[in-house]
């Protein structure tokens, strides 16, 4: 009966996630006071879900694509000892308040998209950089050296011992990543990179409470169905 | 066969060395334990066999050939490799485990299927129960038997084994290890086993390197060195009751007699018995079927105060039987636990073959110390 109900979940936590979109949406659209209500259309509401979701997957995929065989090198045995450091660095990258980080860049790199993202890929790259190394670094070296003594080489002991068995710990670091980035993402709005964000802030300027809510309700949906959809990928995979 | 040549291994940031100046040459075919405290060098000297660890100074030949010379990868694949249990791959099941090292050679996947089939049923463990289990779902003497066998895939001619049944109870481990030597017998490896274990050490070698402060302190069957220990640490490293130690190296069959109990078989009557009963040293037959297998005993007294019956009826079981394959040691042990003078010796196929008696066995222990001796 467990397993059912497990099956069941599988497909159950999507159409729940979409109902619950779908209906605070639709509840805050016909129900907008008339100075919200100008925003507060469907073809905006689609189009700041956009902008929200490209910024996140691009900065997280990029993230990945970078923090990933970032961990796995610091991890190997001649760049054990600089390990720490470059941890170090990142974790201060990470200490800075988000906000912060976006200014900053901002007034390097100017408004926009591109600024967004890179502020969200920096953000981002702790959590996977650091998952991977952990992983990495807790496969027992009694099985590395078991397979090393067995004769298989370098690349194949990586993609067929160490990745396969370090990769929960990876993936746990990449949802983590992802789900921070989907709340990160809300900040955008500042540098004029849209998605969620500009609901929220143009809501509590004009001290519109449904626009936040409408922002805030679909970044928190967002999260938990990326959450959601990475640990079904872990299993899959 | 193998050659270690001067081989020295010095580690870095060490003021001794971890191997100093080791001499060797181990048999092929032979099982050679290394032996001695730990830090003496023993894993070292292994792990530089199959260049795990690159010595500093010396060579070492494998069939003449300087390893340095060979390709790692190559040389790694044509040595079996068997540590503790934990070597296991977690996340692959047994038969990938076992299949690796055939893997990585790129046999074709039936051969392989095939060959992991071959090598669960050579070590006791069912193919269709165990193929697609994780090793967490193994008990740790399955587990080891997985490493032997995935040690062996590929079939290499020489195996080296890191405390190979060090992870399990004495009870598993000895059963391990006699089952490992009817493994060995067929397959006739050159082995290189390193344990802290001196019995250990003494059940499994044909040869025995003592190793203290990374240098070889005697080289000698065990027989040998039991008799004449090289020195004091070798000494005490046997422990006090070498005597005892020894009876593990004689097997039952050398010290069996045939003559001190006669068999008698069960369709006699108990009166055709009596007139055997003169050949016993001990007053009482061994009752055999037709096949000559062992069935039961009958005392003296049963004899004589009996009516005229088979001796089939009579005849009373008993747990003083051995098999003559068996160590003098493991015989002791059931003579002392049954309170007997005798146990009866019987084939794997439980057929009659005499007895080994108390005084027969001193008597062996004591020729073979004067033989040593001189």
């Amino acid at each position: 009966m467990w397993r059912k109900l497990n099956r069941l979940r599988t497909v159950l936590v999507p159409v729940i996630l979409l109902a619950a979109g779908v209906s605070a949406t639709v509840y805050f659209v016909e129900n907008a006071t008339p100075m919200a209500a100008r925003l507060l259309v469907y073809p905006n509401v689609l189009r700041v879900l956009g902008q929200h979701l490209l910024l996140v997957l691009v900065s997280s995929l990029l993230a990945i694509a970078a923090a990933v065989p970032l961990g796995i090198i610091i991890s190997r045995p001649a760049f054990r000892p600089v390990a720490p450091v470059i941890e170090g660095i990142v974790n201060i990258g990470q200490t800075v308040p988000s906000l912060a980080v976006l200014a900053l860049f901002m007034t390097l790199f100017g408004l926009g998209f591109q600024t967004a993202v890179f502020a969200l890929w920096l953000y981002s790259l702790l959590p996977i950089l650091r998952n991977t190394y952990a992983g990495m670094k807790s496969i027992g070296p009694e099985i590395i050296e078991a397979a090393r003594g067995m004769g298989m080489k370098a690349h194949r002991i990586l993609s067929r011992i160490e990745l396969p068995l370090a990769f929960p710990i990876i993936m746990a670091g990449i949802r983590t990543a992802v789900v921070i980035n989907v709340g990160t993402a809300t900040l955008a709005s500042f540098i004029g990179a849209g998605g969620l964000g500009d609901f929220i802030v143009t809501g509590i300027s004009l001290r519109r409470t449904e626009l936040i809510y409408t922002g805030a309700a679909l970044s928190a949906l967002l999260a938990i169905f990326f959450d959601d959809l990475l640990a079904r990928l872990e299993k899959y995979v | 066969m193998i050659r270690l040549e001067n081989v020295t291994k010095h580690f870095p940031g060490q003021d001794h060395p971890a191997v100093n100046n080791l001499n060797m040459l181990i048999p092929e075919g032979e099982i050679c334990v290394l032996v001695g405290p730990s830090g003496c060098g023993k894993t070292t000297t292994m792990k530089m066999i199959n260049r795990l660890i690159e010595p500093t100074e010396g060579k070492i030949y494998i069939k003449g050939q300087d390893t340095a010379t060979i390709d790692a990868i190559k040389l790694r694949l044509d040595i079996g490799y068997v540590i503790q249990e934990i070597g296991l791959f977690p996340h692959l099941t047994i038969a990938e485990n076992i299949a690796t090292v055939p893997r990585e050679k790129g046999w074709p996947r039936d051969l392989i299927n095939q060959r992991v089939d071959e090598l669960l049923t050579l070590v006791g463990l069912e193919p269709e129960k165990y193929r697609h289990r994780k090793p967490a779902d193994l008990s740790g003497g399955q587990r080891q038997r997985v490493g032997v066998a995935r040690a062996m895939a590929a079939d290499p001619p020489i195996l080296l084994m890191d405390e190979p049944f060090g992870a399990v109870d004495p009870i598993t481990r000895a059963r391990l290890q006699n089952e490992f030597l009817e493994i060995q017998a067929q397959m006739r490896k050159t082995i290189i086993f390193v344990t802290h274990d001196i019995d250990e050490a003494i059940k499994m070698g044909d040869k025995i390197a003592i190793m203290r402060d990374g240098k070889l302190v005697q080289y000698a069957p065990p027989g040998e060195l039991l008799s004449s220990p090289a020195d004091e640490f070798v000494g005490r490293l046997l422990g006090p009751n070498r005597t005892i130690k020894r009876l593990n190296l004689i097997a039952v069959r050398e010290a069996l007699r045939s003559d001190l109990l006669p068999a008698v078989p069960s369709h006699l009557s108990s009166e055709e018995a009596r007139l055997l009963l003169k050949g016993s040293k001990f007053n009482v037959l061994a009752v055999v079927d037709r096949r000559n297998s062992l069935t039961g005993f009958v005392r003296g007294e049963q004899l004589k105060n009996s009516s005229v019956v088979p001796v089939s009826e009579i005849a009373e079981p008993s747990p003083n039987v051995i098999e003559a394959e068996a160590t003098l040691n493991e015989a002791l042990s059931l003579m002392l636990g049954c309170g007997s003078q005798f146990v009866a010796v019987v084939s794997k196929k439980g057929e009659y073959k005499g007895v080994v008696t108390l005084g027969s066995l001193l008597e062996l222990v004591k020729e073979d110390v004067k033989e040593d001796v001189a």
